[in-house]
């Protein structure tokens, strides 16, 4: 469970500093009259919060998934999955959705119409690109020897792939739908609080497939080891 | 006293929150049915906890009748019992206790504590009640499959749980429970983003944190733990679903079933455990969260004292939160753990006594030279406190490994979490209802039904649960169909079990009269005004009562000061409510 447990400290730790703006230490019992509320303002709308809450969640059950896989190595006698080369391009392809991504918020900001189209296009196609090349690896696995009800490792890689695929296409979905809200409307900052959400996501979803694609490239076996001598 | 900007109403600073109404259903069906207003959501919620929540008991019934008055039931068979105990365990835990108190309580009052409008997502929110009847119904559906639900206990241990000896194992019954388990996590983490996101970006102009009423305190660490907690079991029952549908072996380990070896092999069950029970003990803090944070508030109010110790009971409640994450393997110290970490478990498990310990003193502090009205919110406040002072404390024994091994497997430990997380927090919801329930319908609940319902509960769960520590101290072991008088009991135990399956019977019994109170009151119920129980916090000041939609008329509303100036000193009345700008010492002087 070291997985999971170095990411509720994480969480841990935010949600502390996010405690200790909160006057915990105040008397509210001596206070009257309109006290200002900590934590609002710009940058901090709803649906940032929103995101940023989501992502903590999604964020568990990759942890979750990633301490069931490591679990699993460390009590039976397994082999990693050699995973195909394809599997670096889609890195460097989720990698460039995510920059893109940025690209888009930086152009809406501006309200540089060309640059924003040109960006959301690149990050969308980079993105599907991502998924079909994630498909294509499955198919690379099952035809050589590593289908899904073949061993652990296997069915692990088509889990923890496919839940993230399935996070990303529902990415995919919230992008379209609030391009399609905003599609023929002049004013492009119109676009900025919906494609900032997007791109939080998508910082996220990047940031979990590395950390995902980490363990099934069996590194984080060393730094568990680790861990796990010195708390035995 | 400090005042913070002590400023005249003309002169407020601008509000944080921008004042905007929810959208306006004007069918029948949008404003009852297809609802985005979270108090209708929160009655839906309720109605249907309260329903499958019947049907859990109508099981808990049937098994003790099988318990108490063995071989007199013809149609409870061995597979029936183990179906009767997965469902009613898993029904309570999950789809009553921990909807009601979220779903239920958490959508009803968040935005009326808070001062908010509504929740934040007034859509995602509709769609996860939706999703949860869609859970219920998945769940309520395994009863009519061929096989029946499934009777792997509802911890759901695999490899026993997806194997054709267990009933449910090799038919439809655990993909069922599986798929409703995922349904109600998707759902849930609709309502629990919305619960966390209302709660920290839609409190009202004032109301800072360390204003929050204690039950909003409660709901939104339990929802915060959920939301951390859910994805544990959402990932143990997609990987068990994977093996029992697609051959995968994520928990099967090499098996012979019947002299045949199966296809799986190299999976770990004790996997299944960690992450089950990674989400099973927050759990027991996300329906205790709440029922403390709740009781904190209507001791408050009916002791008309303000609540002792806030800050302590507040940084108790995120302390608990934080470490029920980290005392989980204790459910598993007879599953076998390296010496350490048996040692590290129980150690954990036994500092959460300590704040646990705080919350309790604070409550009794706060009764203490308070002008207590004993209620029926207030007897069943009461009621709550010593239930879960007993359930704690054999909770303490429990917590030791070489204590725990020897009793793990007995009804010891049926009566310690029935005690603990079982009646106590039913009596908190039943404190809730009684408290609440003037506000949700304007009219209040007939007193004499009230006082029947609580004396029956409370004598009838302790006639129920007390003779069971004993019984499952002199051996007799827990999951088993019929025992008979083996040798290793070192008492008789017959006549003790009929008694508490008639004890049990009749407290399931007086829940009729509970839910007949309901709908009596509806219409026969004394009017109740907007507050009846002259509380402070901003739920009891809404224009209307019931409130409407958008709660609060034109303005929201500003708060002053904490939740809980009861009998002060100089006041107009015996309480100031949180939106009352008068300032003490002041002459009646009002920001």
């Amino acid at each position: 469970m070291t997985v999971i447990l170095a990411f509720l400290v994480l969480v841990a730790l935010a949600a502390g500093l996010w405690l200790s703006q909160q006057r915990l230490a105040s008397k509210p019992w001596l206070e009257t009259g309109i006290a200002p509320l900590a934590g609002h303002g710009p940058g901090r709308a709803p649906g940032f919060i929103f995101i940023a809450v989501f992502l903590a969640v999604a964020g568990g059950l990759f942890a979750m998934l990633g301490s069931a896989f490591v679990m699993q190595i460390d009590e039976t006698p397994w082999e990693l999955v050699p995973l195909p080369g394809r599997v670096w391009l889609n890195t460097a392809l989720l990698l460039l959705a995510s920059l893109f991504m940025q690209f888009v918020v930086i152009s809406a900001r501006a309200g540089t119409t060309r640059w924003l189209r040109a960006s959301l296009i690149a990050a969308s196609i980079a993105t599907l690109a991502f998924l079909a090349g994630q498909a294509q690896v499955w198919i690379a696995l099952t035809s050589g020897g590593y289908p899904l009800d073949g061993p652990p490792a296997a069915s692990f890689f088509y889990l923890i792939t496919g839940l993230h695929g399935l996070h990303v296409l529902g990415g995919i979905i919230a992008l379209a739908a609030i391009c399609l809200r905003h599609a023929g409307g002049g004013d492009v900052k119109a676009l900025l609080p919906g494609v900032r959400l997007c791109a939080l996501y998508w910082h996220g979803l990047l940031a979990f497939w590395l950390m995902l694609f980490a363990l099934l490239q069996g590194w984080g076996n060393a730094f568990l080891a680790l861990c796990r001598a010195a708390v035995t | 006293m400090t005042d913070i900007l002590p400023e005249h109403d003309s002169n407020l600073p601008p509000r944080e929150v921008a004042d905007v109404m929810p959208p306006h259903a004007h069918s029948w069906i949008g404003k009852y049915v297809f609802s985005q207003d979270a108090k209708y959501i929160a009655i839906q919620y309720s109605g249907t906890a309260a329903a499958i929540g019947l049907v859990a008991l109508v099981l808990s019934w049937l098994m003790r009748l099988q318990l108490g008055f063995p071989g007199l039931f013809d149609f409870i068979t061995p597979e029936a019992y183990y179906q009767f105990v997965t469902m009613h365990g898993m029904i309570m835990v999950i789809y009553l206790l921990t909807a009601i108190f979220l779903g239920g309580f958490g959508n009803y009052l968040i935005p009326l504590m808070v001062g908010a409008r509504d929740m934040v997502f007034p859509f995602v929110n509709m769609l996860s009640y939706w999703i949860y009847l869609l859970a219920v119904l998945v769940l309520v559906a395994s009863f009519f499959v061929p096989g029946g639900p499934t009777g792997a206990g509802w911890t759901l241990s695999p490899p026993q749980a997806v194997l054709s000896g267990t009933p449910g194992g090799a038919q439809s019954g655990i993909i069922l429970m599986l798929v409703s388990l995922i349904l109600f996590i998707i759902g849930f983490t609709m309502g629990g983003l919305n619960y966390a996101v209302t709660v920290l970006q839609a409190r009202t102009r004032g109301m800072t944190m360390m204003r929050l009423p204690l039950t909003v305190w409660g709901i939104f660490t339990a929802t915060v733990m959920a939301l951390l907690a859910f994805p544990a079991l959402f990932v143990a029952c997609v990987m068990m679903l994977f093996d029992r549908l697609l051959g995968t072996s994520f928990f099967m380990p090499t098996l012979v079933e019947l002299g045949e070896k199966l296809s799986y092999g190299g999976g770990s069950p004790i996997a299944f455990q960690h992450l089950f029970w990674f989400f099973g003990h927050p759990e027991v803090y996300i329906v205790a969260l709440p029922a403390f944070g709740i009781v904190s508030d209507l001791i408050a109010v009916h002791a008309r004292k303000n609540v002792f110790g806030y800050r302590m009971m507040v940084w108790a409640i995120v302390i608990i939160g934080a470490l029920s994450f980290i005392v989980w393997a204790h459910h598993m110290y007879v599953s076998g753990m390296h010496p350490w970490f048996g040692f590290f478990f129980a150690t954990t498990t036994l500092i959460i006594a300590i704040p646990t310990a705080i919350k309790v003193y604070n409550w009794i502090l706060t009764l203490w030279k308070g002008d207590i009205h004993l209620t029926l919110p207030m007897l069943f406040a009461l009621g709550f406190i010593v239930t879960f002072v007993n359930g704690g404390l054999t909770g303490l024994f429990l917590g030791n490994v070489v204590v725990d091994v020897p009793l793990s497997d007995t009804m010891f430990v049926v009566a310690h979490f029935h005690m603990v997380m079982g009646v106590a927090p039913i009596m908190v919801i039943f404190g809730a209802i009684y408290h609440w329930y003037p506000k949700i319908t304007g009219r209040m609940l007939n007193e004499a039904m009230g006082q029947i319902h609580f004396w029956v509960t409370f004598i009838g769960a302790y006639a129920v649960f007390f003779p069971m520590h004993y019984v499952g101290l002199v051996g007799v072991p827990r999951r088993y169909f019929e025992i008979g008088e083996p040798a290793f009991l070192t008492a008789p135990v017959d006549g003790l079990n009929a008694f508490i399956s008639s004890a049990a019977l009749i407290v399931g019994a007086v829940q009729v009269l509970f839910l007949f109170n309901i709908f009596w009151s509806l219409r026969h119920g004394l009017a109740a005004g907007g507050n009846p129980w002259r509380a402070t916090s901003l739920e009891w000041q809404t224009p209307e009562t019931p409130p409407r939609h958008g709660n609060w008329g034109d303005d929201l509303p500003n708060v002053y000061r904490w939740a809980y100036d009861y009998s002060v000193p100089g006041a107009p009345k015996d309480y100031v409510a949180q939106n009352d700008p008068w300032v003490p010492d002041s002459g009646g002087r009002r920001l």
